[in-house]
C-alpha cells in the first residue's frame, strides 16, 4: 500500500488499525517531497522536525493517550501563516528573515489535534496573484503539466495535495486563491465564510476579504480539516462566535430537495468551451440526482473585479506599510541618494524607500500604488467609497439569489491552467482568472471548488459551489452529491 | 489696536488600563524599553487588534461626564502615515464616526475673580498611542514601543478660550475632572496628559476685523508652559502681523514648538498641504454599538463631579467659593476627607481651615495622599471638637496633630502622655503675667513712649505663653494682660 495515496480519513483508519506508524508516513511523504522537489512546492521543509514530531506522536499513541482528530496526518501550510520559530516569508524577499515568535490560531488548532506540519508552501508574494509566479522563490509547477501554473496565490498548497506530497494543506483565499488553484490542480479547495476561521497569524493581504481554508482530495477530507480550524477566537474580533457543526458526520446525509442556481453571468464571454462543457455536465449530474435547477442572476457581478481591485489594494497598501526596513522587512544595505533631490530627504525616508523598492516584487508594488491612490484625498469618493457601494450591491444580489436556491453552481475558473509566463506581462488577463471567485469574497460567503473533469489535454477543471454565509454544512453536502456520482476526485496527475 | 486671542485645545489623555487599547500587554510607565510589548502591540505580521472594552468604557465615562453626546454606533479607522514610532505605519483611530461629539467643560472662576465659564468641546475620540523615539548618540534613533498602543483619548475643544490663563484653567479643570473620574493619572511629566493648542488673533483694524494665520503650538509639557507659550504666541503673532500683514487667508496653518528654557516658540514643519492620512475603516475591528442600557450603566457609574461638589460645599457648609475650590481642586481624596470630617463635626469652617492649613501641609511634607492618611477624618473631627470646646488651644492642637501623625496614637493618648491640658486657672496665669512684665521692663517703657500697643501686647502675650509652656488659655491670657496693662497705664 502506498500511504501517500491515502486520504486523511483513510490514513486515520490505517493508524487506528495500527497498520501504519506516523514515522512510516512521515518518511513516505518526505521521500516523495524530495523526489518531486522540481515542482518547487515547499519554500521551507524541515525533515528532522517532521520525523521527530512523528516519533512523538507514535509514542503518544503507544502510551494509550487519546489522539486528536488529525493524529499523524501531514498538513502542508501556505507560507502566509505564522508558525512559531519557523521561517514565514509570504513568498517575499521582504520577509526572507522573518521567524514569527508566535503561531497562528489555525496552527495551534492543528497541533492540538496532533497533526504533523509538513512544510511551508510556495505562494504568490503576499498572496497577490493567480499563478504562484509572483513568488520571490520561483514558480511552483502544476503536477498535471509541469509547464503550466498551479494557480494562485495558494499554488504551493494546491500542488502539494495534487502531487500527494501531503493529504491536506491550508491556503488562504482573498479573491479565489484557494478555489482557483484547487480547480486547476484537480483537487478540492474551500473558502469558508468570512469570520468562520480565525485570521490571527495569517499575514494580511486584504483584511476584509482574507480567509483561511482547506485543500484536500475529496469533500470528506475538506470537511474534516474545516471542522478543526473553524470556530471563534478571542484574538480575532472579526471571527464569529457561531457553533461549529460536525461537518464530516453530516456529509453523506442527502440534502432534501436540493435547489441549485445557475448564475447567468458566469457563463459569458471568456469562458473556455471545455470548461463550460464540463460544468454543464456537472449540472446534469445534479438534475439526475433529483436537484431542481434554475437560472439566477447576479446583475452586479460585473462590478466584482473592478470593486475587488480597489478594496483589496486599498487594504493591502495599509497592511503592507509596516514592511519598511525599520522594524519589519529586510533593510536595504545601501540607501544613499540615487536620484536628483533624494539627498534632501532624511536618511530614514531614503532607507524606507530603498528597502521597499528592493524587498517587494512588481505585482505587490503595483497593488500598493493602486490602493494608495484609491484612498487618497480627492479620489477616495470616486474609488474606494464607490467600491464599497458595489460591494454592498453584490452582497444584496447573493442574498436575493439565496432566497430562491440553496447553492449556486458554476465554473471556478474560466480556463484550465495556463502556461507559465503566459499572462505574466498582462496583469488584467491574470486578474480575470478570478472573475467567478472574487464576488464570494466581496460578499463574505463560502465557496468550494471540486474537480469535475479533465480537458482533452488532461488538465483539471473545477466546479464552484457557493452557499449563504455560515452554510458550510449544506455547501459540503451539496458538493458531496456530485462527488459521489463520479470519480473525478480519484484522478491523480501523471507524475513521473 | 485691539486684538482678541482665540485658543482651542487638543488634549491627549492616556487612559488608566491594565492592558493596551488593542493588545493584551501591560501599560506601566517607566519600565525598560520594549518590555511592555507583545506580538500585537509590536504590529507583528499576522497579528490582529482586539478592542479593550474597559478602555472604551472609561472613554464613555469621560464623554458622559463632559456632557457629550454618545454615538449609538461608532467605528474604528486607520490613519496611515509612515513614522518609525508607529510599528504598523498606521494608527488605529476614529475619523468620521467618533464615539462622542459635543459636550462642554465648566471652568471655575480664578482666585482673583477672573476667568471661569464654559468651554465647548468639538469631539472626544479614542485611538492608540504611538511609541517613543529617542535620538541617541552616533546619529541613531532608538525606538521604545512600551507606549505604543496605550489607550489614548483625544479631546478637542472649540476655539472658545480667550486668554492664556483661561487655557491653563481649562486644562487644569479637565485634569481634575479626569482624575475625579479615575480614568487617567494625567501626569504631564510622564506624558499621560498632553496638550497642543491652536491659536490665532482676531484684530480690530480700521478696515474691519482680520484673523491671523492659525498656529498649532506643540511641546507644552507643563501647565505653566501652556500659559507662557500662549502669552508669548499672542505677542509674537501681533508683531508678525504688524510686520507682514498676513492673515488666515494668506498662509497655511503653521506648527511651532515651545522651547521652555528659551521662552519662545519656534517653527517646526510647515504644512504646505494638508497631510493625506488616507483614512479608511479598520477592517480588523468590528463597529461598536452603544445601547441605552450601556449608556445608563456608564452614567450611573459617575460620581459627583468637581463643579457639583464646589457648589455643594458652598451651599451646605457655608464655605466661600475660594475655600470650596481649594478643597475640591486638590483632588478627590481631599474633598472626600472633608466630607468625612463634616459628618462628625458641625464646625465646617474650622474643618476646612484645619484641612487646608495643617492636614494638607503635613501630607505634602510626607508625600502622602489623604486616602489612608495616618489621622483619619473621625480623629480630626474629634481634635477639632477639643479645640472648639477650649480643652486645647490652637497651637496645642497643632502639636497634638503632629504627634498623632508621628506616633499613630489617638489625641487622647497624646494629651494624657504629654500633659496637654490648657491652663485656665486665672491665678496661675496672673502670676505668669506678672512674671512676664517683671522680666520685660523695656516693653512697658516702649508702651509708655507710645509704641504701637498691639505689637507690644502681642510680644507680652507670647512671653506669658512661654511662661506657661504654651498651655495657657489664650483668652484668659489676653483678659488678664489687658487688665494689668490698663492698671499700669492708670498708675502711669
Amino acid at each position: 500500500m502506498d500511504m501517500t495515496r491515502l486520504t486523511a480519513v483513510g490514513l486515520i483508519q490505517e493508524y487506528e488499525r495500527k497498520t501504519l506508524s506516523c514515522l512510516d508516513v512521515a518518511r513516505g511523504y518526505l521521500d516523495r517531497a524530495e523526489k518531486y522537489g522540481r515542482l518547487n512546492v515547499f519554500v521551507h521543509l524541515d525533515g528532522e522536525a517532521i520525523l521527530s514530531r512523528a516519533r512523538a506522536l507514535d509514542a503518544k499513541r503507544a502510551s494509550g493517550a487519546a489522539m486528536g482528530r488529525l493524529a499523524g496526518v501531514p498538513v502542508a501550510i501556505k507560507d502566509v501563516l505564522c508558525v512559531e520559530g519557523e521561517p514565514t516569508t509570504c513568498g517575499s524577499k521582504m520577509l526572507s528573515n522573518f521567524r514569527p515568535p508566535y503561531s497562528a490560531t489555525v496552527i495551534e488548532r492543528l497541533l492540538a489535534e496532533d497533526a504533523i506540519l509538513v512544510g511551508k508552501t510556495n505562494m504568490d508574494e503576499f498572496a497577490m496573484g493567480s499563478s504562484t509566479e509572483n513568488s520571490a522563490y520561483g514558480p511552483t509547477r502544476n503536477p498535471w503539466d509541469e509547464e503550466r501554473i498551479p494557480g494562485g496565490s495558494s499554488g504551493g498548497s494546491a500542488a502539494a495535495v495534487a502531487a500527494d506530497l501531503a493529504p491536506l494543506s491550508l491556503g488562504s483565499d482573498t479573491g479565489g486563491s484557494i478555489r482557483q488553484p484547487a480547480a486547476v490542480c484537480g483537487i478540492v479547495g474551500l473558502k469558508p465564510t468570512y469570520g468562520r476561521v480565525s485570521r490571527y497569524g495569517l499575514i494580511a493581504f486584504a483584511s476584509s476579504l482574507d480567509q483561511i481554508g482547506p485543500f484536500a482530495h475529496d469533500v470528506a477530507d475538506a470537511a474534516l480539516l474545516l471542522g478543526v480550524i473553524s470556530g471563534p477566537d478571542p484574538r480575532d474580533a472579526t471571527c464569529v462566535d457561531a457553533p461549529v457543526p460536525d461537518y464530516l458526520a453530516t456529509l453523506d446525509e442527502a440534502p432534501r430537495a436540493l435547489r441549485i442556481g445557475i448564475v447567468r453571468e458566469f457563463f459569458g464571454a471568456g469562458l473556455d468551451p471545455e470548461v463550460e462543457a464540463a460544468v454543464r455536465a456537472a449540472i446534469q449530474v445534479y438534475e439526475d440526482a433529483g436537484a431542481t435547477v434554475r437560472e439566477v442572476s447576479l446583475p452586479h457581478s460585473k462590478y466584482g473585479v473592478p470593486a475587488y481591485y480597489i478594496v483589496a489594494p486599498a487594504e493591502c497598501s495599509s497592511n503592507l506599510a509596516r514592511y519598511d526596513g525599520t522594524i519589519f522587512g529586510r533593510r536595504s544595505a545601501d540607501f544613499s541618494p540615487r536620484y536628483p533631490g533624494e539627498d534632501k530627504l532624511p536618511p530614514i525616508v531614503r532607507m524606507m524607500m530603498a528597502s521597499r523598492a528592493e524587498g517587494f516584487g512588481a505585482e505587490v508594488k503595483r497593488r500598493i500604488m493602486l490602493g494608495t491612490f484609491a484612498l487618497s484625498a480627492g479620489y477616495a469618493d470616486q474609488y474606494y467609497n464607490q467600491a464599497l457601494k458595489a460591494r454592498r450591491l453584490i452582497r444584496n444580489d447573493f442574498d436575493a439569489a439565496f432566497h430562491e436556491v440553496d447553492v449556486l453552481v458554476g465554473p471556478t475558473s474560466p480556463t484550465p491552467a495556463f502556461k507559465l509566463g503566459e499572462r505574466a506581462a498582462d496583469p488584467l488577463a491574470m486578474y480575470l482568472s478570478d472573475v467567478y471567485t472574487i464576488t464570494a469574497n466581496l460578499a463574505g460567503i463560502p465557496g468550494i471548488s471540486i474537480p469535475c473533469g479533465l480537458t482533452k489535454a488532461g488538465l483539471p477543471i473545477g466546479l464552484q459551489l457557493l452557499a449563504p454565509a455560515f452554510a458550510e454544512e449544506s455547501l459540503l453536502r451539496a458538493a458531496r452529491v456530485f462527488e459521489r456520482a463520479g470519480d473525478w476526485h480519484l484522478k491523480r496527475p501523471p507524475l513521473a | 489696536m485691539n486684538y482678541t486671542l482665540i485658543i482651542g485645545l487638543e488634549v491627549h489623555v492616556q487612559l488608566t488600563t491594565q492592558s493596551k487599547m488593542f493588545a493584551r500587554c501591560g501599560t506601566e510607565f517607566g519600565l525598560p524599553p520594549n518590555t511592555q510589548t507583545d506580538p500585537v502591540s509590536l504590529g507583528l505580521p499576522g497579528t490582529l487588534p482586539v478592542m479593550n472594552r474597559r478602555a472604551f468604557e472609561l472613554a464613555l465615562k469621560t464623554a458622559t461626564a463632559l456632557h457629550a453626546e454618545i454615538a449609538p454606533f461608532t467605528k474604528w479607522d486607520r490613519k496611515n502615515y509612515y513614522y518609525p514610532d508607529l510599528p504598523k505605519n498606521y494608527q488605529i483611530s476614529q475619523y468620521d464616526l467618533p464615539f462622542s461629539r459635543g459636550g462642554h467643560l465648566d471652568i471655575p472662576v480664578r482666585k482673583d475673580g477672573t476667568g471661569g465659564g464654559i468651554c465647548r468641546l468639538t469631539r472626544v475620540h479614542l485611538e492608540e498611542d504611538t511609541g517613543k523615539l529617542t535620538h541617541g548618540a552616533g546619529g541613531y534613533s532608538e525606538i521604545d514601543l512600551n507606549r505604543a498602543g496605550i489607550p489614548l483619548m483625544e479631546i478637542v475643544t472649540e476655539p472658545d478660550i480667550r486668554s492664556a490663563a483661561d487655557a491653563r484653567g481649562c486644562l487644569e479643570e479637565l485634569r481634575l475632572v479626569l482624575r475625579y473620574l479615575e480614568v487617567s493619572d494625567c501626569e504631564m511629566q510622564e506624558g499621560s496628559l498632553r496638550c497642543d493648542a491652536n491659536v490665532n488673533l482676531h484684530i480690530e483694524t480700521p478696515h474691519g476685523a482680520i484673523a491671523t494665520p492659525i498656529v498649532e503650538v506643540k511641546n507644552l509639557n507643563s501647565f505653566r508652559s501652556v500659559e507662557r507659550a500662549l502669552e508669548y504666541e499672542a505677542e509674537r503673532q501681533f508683531r508678525q502681523w504688524q510686520e507682514d500683514g498676513l492673515t488666515i487667508k494668506d498662509a497655511h496653518k503653521e506648527t511651532r514648538g515651545w522651547s521652555d528654557p528659551e521662552g519662545v516658540t519656534k517653527p517646526q514643519r510647515r504644512k504646505e498641504t494638508a497631510a493625506d492620512y488616507r483614512y479608511f475603516p479598520e477592517p480588523d475591528l468590528v463597529p461598536v454599538v452603544v445601547d441605552d442600557a450601556w449608556r445608563a450603566r456608564v452614567k450611573a457609574s459617575i460620581g459627583e463631579l468637581p463643579a457639583a461638589r464646589r457648589a455643594r460645599f458652598e451651599a451646605d457648609f457655608g464655605l466661600t467659593p475660594y475655600d470650596a475650590n481649594v478643597l475640591v481642586e486638590q483632588g478627590r481624596d481631599v474633598a472626600d476627607y472633608f466630607d468625612a470630617v463634616v459628618t462628625k463635626t458641625s464646625e465646617y469652617k474650622l474643618a476646612s481651615n484645619w484641612i487646608q492649613q495643617d492636614i494638607l501641609r503635613i501630607a505634602k511634607e510626607l508625600k502622602l495622599t489623604l486616602t489612608g492618611f495616618p489621622v483619619g477624618p473621625d480623629e480630626l473631627a474629634e481634635l477639632i471638637g477639643r479645640v472648639q470646646r477650649g480643652e486645647l488651644n490652637t497651637n496645642q492642637g497643632r502639636e497634638v496633630l503632629a504627634k498623632m501623625v508621628e506616633r499613630g496614637q489617638s489625641a487622647e493618648a497624646i494629651i494624657e502622655a504629654d500633659g496637654y491640658k490648657m491652663v485656665s486657672d486665672r491665678g496661675a496665669i496672673a502670676a505668669a503675667v506678672d512674671a512676664a512684665l517683671a522680666a520685660n521692663p523695656k516693653a512697658i517703657e516702649d508702651l509708655k513712649k507710645g509704641k504701637k500697643p498691639d505689637a507690644v501686647k502681642g510680644f507680652l502675650r507670647g512671653q506669658v505663653m512661654k511662661q506657661t509652656g504654651g498651655k495657657a488659655d489664650p483668652k484668659v491670657v489676653l483678659d488678664l494682660l489687658d487688665a494689668k496693662l490698663a492698671e499700669l497705664a492708670s498708675d502711669g
